[in-house]
């Protein structure tokens, strides 16, 4: 079937028809989320009994909103660091993997590009118990060895960065790559001609050729750690990210409290991509 | 000499995030959840290596049931995603032109950017017995009493599909970017039907993209841990679960490990299979 093709009008009103089905699937979780946010009810389910904020803001005592309900606001403060502590890691080495994969030619190059790629086609849970299987063998033969115990490779927050880095870096290497590629590497001669050295070339042309892609790559790093279930749920110790929190809601059937919350996410990566797209778009029509 | 040397230490100093990033993360933490799953407990502290935990799972019929059942509807969710994306890619990539076709390929993307958590809530609040779904039939008067649609196969399966639909979508609508309509014309003046055109031209034409995507939709979908957990019943357990019981819950870290690493070749077979039989290699399918 084409548009430019003579076809049966029923047909095409069946074809449109199934588009509209499907965004309606694609949309209606989303939408009843968002609506049931601002039901004034205790249960995210119909009647629909008017619009409130309560569920955001009220402080209590029948009704605890996000802002107030204390293991969602620390579990937000525990995602918003982890995710920091990736998108920081995760780019970084990004950065240096795209260098070395793209400028340099090394014996095993091949070989360490498919290892790279690797991370991508590990299921996450079996990522976890792998990393906390390792980190609690070394734990274990230091504590006998020196005799301390360290708590870094102890299930907590620096195992789940770790874990989380683990696989994202391979996302921010491959980001990073695509733009080095396209890099035009008489730029960066020019400059050596005109008396930079090789580091100060790197650093004024093509590190802010760079730019974008490393902003791009932060911001999905940053989106896919707060994002992260699989990985984290095998290493997390006391403090909750946000998700394995939100996970133990609504296992255990909470209010709409945890609609606020979804909401929240919701507005929080609109936002974030949006700022992807614009920069995106700003770079297109700069070039 | 000295800029070779000076060349050399650049190198190392790049290579080194990567391989400690691999080896640390990746490759020694597999290497000792392999030992692990080799070791037997026989006595507190006291451990023998051999085959114990993998004969377990063969054993056990729970375990290597949870397995086939997680590997078959994997597969279904993998069919059923293709079969429901196809025609959405089809009318992305031949049906619509310029603006209209960026704004439902966008929409089709847009539901992707928020938390797995946050669409299996809309699922929950759509299909529980209390639910949208359930209230609005009993308005229009075709059911007397709530339904539950919550907590099944069937509920499961329709958030895996949902999970999915993005991964399926993207190189699908890639793959039919890339064909010509004129081919399809000719395929319809040589005296094809639809049915014709889309078996002989358009689907051989597509093939790299349904291939990419039903690798990465059957990957996720094997190691997928919330939507089973939060929308499947009692009787749905899901292999993921099965790691994380052994792992955490029973502490079990031997035959969690074992269970992991049969998780992980399944896995990793299908991929492998999968780039075999299309003739892919995995950076392209991944990028």
């Amino acid at each position: 079937m084409l548009p430019t093709l003579p076809q049966g009008k029923a047909a095409r009103a069946i074809y449109g028809a199934y588009i509209v089905g499907f965004l309606v699937y694609l949309f209606a979780p989303l939408v009843v989320v968002v609506a049931f946010a601002f039901n004034d009810s205790n249960f995210s389910s119909p009647p629909w009994n008017g619009f409130t904020f309560g569920w955001f803001v009220d402080s209590g005592p029948d009704r605890v909103g996000l802002l107030h309900n204390d293991p969602l606001t620390r579990s937000l403060a525990v995602s918003l660091q982890v995710a920091l502590g990736v998108a920081v890691l995760s780019v970084a080495v990004g950065t240096c993997n795209a260098f070395l994969f793209e400028r340099h030619k090394f014996p095993l190059r091949g070989l360490l590009y498919m290892m790279m790629l690797w991370p991508l086609v590990i299921p996450g849970v079996i990522l976890g118990i792998s990393i906390l299987a390792f980190s609690s063998t070394v734990a274990n033969s230091l504590e006998e060895l020196l005799n301390m115990d360290i708590d870094f490779l102890r299930p907590g927050l620096p195992l789940v960065i770790l874990g989380q880095f683990a696989f994202i870096t391979t996302i921010t290497t491959l980001v990073i790559s695509a733009r080095l590629r396209k890099f035009d590497p008489t730029l960066e001669e020019a400059a050596l001609n005109l008396g930079a050295s090789k580091m100060m070339a790197i650093a004024t042309v093509t590190l802010p050729y760079l730019l974008p892609a490393i902003i791009g790559a932060s911001v999905i790093a940053f989106l896919m750690s707060f994002e992260n279930f699989n990985t984290t749920l095998m290493l997390v110790g006391s403090d909750a990210p946000l998700t394995i929190q939100l996970y133990s809601m609504m296992r255990e059937g909470s209010t709409p409290v945890v609609n606020a919350v979804s909401v929240a996410l919701i507005g929080g990566s609109a936002l974030l991509v949006l700022a992807l797209i614009f920069t995106d778009r700003g770079e297109k029509k700069a070039r | 000499m000295n800029q070779r040397s000076g060349f050399r230490v650049g190198l190392f100093l790049l290579l080194a995030p990567g391989v400690l990033w691999l080896g640390l993360l990746i490759v020694l933490p597999h290497a000792e959840l392999f030992l692990v799953s080799l070791r037997e407990r026989v006595a507190p502290r006291v451990y023998e290596s051999g085959l114990t935990n993998y004969l377990e799972f063969f054993i056990e019929p729970l375990y290597w049931n949870t397995f086939l059942r997680t590997a078959t509807y994997s597969v279904m969710a993998t069919a059923l995603t293709l079969l429901i994306a196809f025609p959405v890619a089809y009318y992305i990539a031949k049906m619509l032109r310029g603006r209209p076709k960026n704004i439902l390929f966008l929409l089709c993307l847009l539901p992707f950017w928020v938390s797995e958590l946050v669409r299996a809530l809309g699922w929950i609040i759509l299909l529980r017995e209390t639910g949208v779904v359930s209230t609005f039939l009993q308005t229009l008067g075709l059911v007397d009493a709530p339904v539950e649609f919550l907590y099944n196969d069937a509920a499961m399966l329709v958030g895996l599909i949902y999970t999915s639909m993005l991964f399926m979508v993207i190189p699908l609508v890639g793959a039919l970017d890339t064909l010509d309509d004129s081919l399809i014309e000719a395929g319809y003046n040589l005296g094809g039907n639809g049915f014709v055109v889309l078996r002989e031209i358009v689907i051989p034409h597509a093939m790299p993209g349904i291939v990419s995507g039903c690798i990465v939709v059957f990957m996720l979908t094997l190691g997928n841990y919330v939507t089973p957990t939060l929308l499947g019943g009692k009787d749905s357990l899901w292999f993921t679960e099965q790691i994380y019981n052994q792992f955490i819950l029973r502490f079990n870290w031997e035959q969690g490990s074992a269970f992991g690493f049969l998780l992980l070749a399944l896995s990793s077979f299908i991929v492998w299979a999968g780039l075999k039989l299309s003739r892919q290699s995995l950076g392209k399918v991944m990028t």
